[in-house]
């Protein structure tokens, strides 16, 4: 059987389109997008509604003439889920069309037919609905693994901080993902500036478990294979607590409180100090007094 | 046969691994440098193995295995420029290589050398010459 749902739509679609609006307006309450993209979406909205329901079967989505419907939901709750809406409210698009579209149908139909008619709308109209509400969480889902993604690669900085001294300063959990990448960076830059000190600061790190520390001691082993030495620093008094009672055995890495205390010892092992000005340049005097008191002699 | 060229460099041997390590030729080298380690009364040993980039626990283990045989002779072997794949490859297997001294690379692993036999070189002069200065 024909629907005749296409043929009230074409004929009624200014209509339509307006009293949408309003009750769109209505449902929604707070403004994210403008009234202009709203209305040519509801508009484009009626057109691929029209279309789709003249061809196709009411009741199945999969069939072609419902795929310029699809492609124009997919985009719209695209939109909005980057604009901020909430899933229900996004799905509020489709479903605050049934209000309009039932209030003509009655009007313009005998009452069993406005039934018939009011029925299979519904069941497109639904479809639509849980199509938004799907397309919008795979958004979000896409967001969430690229923020992921993001974060696993900001996380693990290496930098250079003077001439052979590298430092990692570590923020969040370390797992074993985390470890492979740091260790990975670290030793790839440590070839790229042939670097003979990495200092890896934890201060971003929350805990320590026995987990985490056969971790960084794994970096630490395979820095030490490369000819790096590492030091640790940022330990949290909480943290020397922890790793005490449980145990676990740092070995012969060296551990500094903070990084300041780890960049000098990198800077004596490396052979190099940093001095004040003034002293500098009090010792520069000293020598060249030095030597005129050799050259007299 | 092929073999791993070692080089004599003042006190010091230079091995520079550039082909694929296969157990024989492992068993080889340790032959060859436990030989000339003797022979030349060597006091150090560089490998550079910049250009290996595959190891397994055999390779891992020979690598031990030479840095033991050279403290019994009496030098000291540093392991320069290894590959940071290789690096991981042998932390994962559970090889960390403990007793064996590391370097970036030849140059800086030849100073290591000079510092640790300079210092114990002075440190036997300095015994040498205590009882003569108590004279």
């Amino acid at each position: 059987m024909p629907t005749r749902l296409s043929e009230i739509i074409r004929k009624h679609q200014q209509t339509l389109l307006s009293e949408w609006i309003a009750e769109l307006k209505n449902a929604l309450g707070r403004k994210l997008i403008k009234d202009a993209e709203l209305e040519q979406q509801c508009s484009a909205f009626l057109k691929a509604l029209e279309q789709g329901a003249s061809h196709g079967e009411a009741a199945s989505l999969d069939n072609a003439a419902w795929s310029e419907m699809k492609e124009l939901l997919n985009n719209v709750s695209r939109s909005r889920g980057l604009a901020g809406y909430s899933p229900s409210e996004t799905a509020m698009f489709v479903f605050s069309f049934k209000r309009p579209l039932f209030s003509r149908l009655r009007k313009d139909l005998s009452a069993a037919e406005a039934a018939e008619e009011q029925w299979n709308a519904t069941l497109v109209l639904d479809q639509l609905g849980l199509l938004t509400t799907e397309t919008y969480q795979r958004t979000r889902e896409e967001l969430i693994t690229r923020q992921q993604q993001d974060m696993l690669e900001l996380s693990t900085p290496v930098v250079k901080l003077w001439d052979g001294v590298l430092a990692l300063p570590m923020i969040g959990t370390l797992d074993s993902a985390r470890t492979q990448v740091v260790m990975e960076t670290l030793l790839q830059r440590i070839v790229e500036t042939g670097s003979a000190v990495a200092i890896l600061d934890i201060t971003g790190v929350p805990t320590v478990d026995t987990l985490v520390a056969q971790h960084l001691l794994k970096t630490i082993a395979a820095a030490r294979l490369m000819g790096a030495d590492c030091i640790i620093s940022g330990i949290r008094p909480q943290i020397a607590q922890t790793i005490v009672h449980l145990g676990v055995d740092l070995g012969t890495v060296t551990t500094k409180a903070s990084l300041a205390d780890a960049f000098a010892l990198a800077l004596q092992r490396t052979g190099q100090t940093v001095i004040r000005v003034g002293q500098a340049r009090k010792m520069k005097e000293k020598d060249g007094e030095a030597k005129d008191r050799k050259e007299r002699e | 046969m092929e073999r791993i060229p070692i080089l004599r460099m003042g006190k010091y041997l230079l091995v520079t691994i550039q082909v694929d390590m296969h157990d024989r030729l492992a068993m080889q080298l340790q032959e060859d440098l436990t030989t000339r380690i003797a022979k030349e009364q060597s006091r150090g040993v560089l490998i550079d193995i910049s250009a290996l980039d595959i190891v397994d626990s055999f390779i891992g283990r020979m690598l031990a295995d030479i840095a033991g045989m050279s403290r019994v002779l009496d030098a000291q072997t540093v392991v320069v420029g290894m590959q940071p794949a290789v690096a991981i490859t042998l932390v994962e297997l559970g090889l960390s290589l403990h007793g064996v001294r590391t370097a970036l690379d030849v140059e800086r692993g030849m100073k290591l050398l000079e510092e640790s036999i300079g210092e114990a070189t002075r440190a036997g002069a300095d015994e040498g010459d205590g009882p003569g200065d108590e004279r």
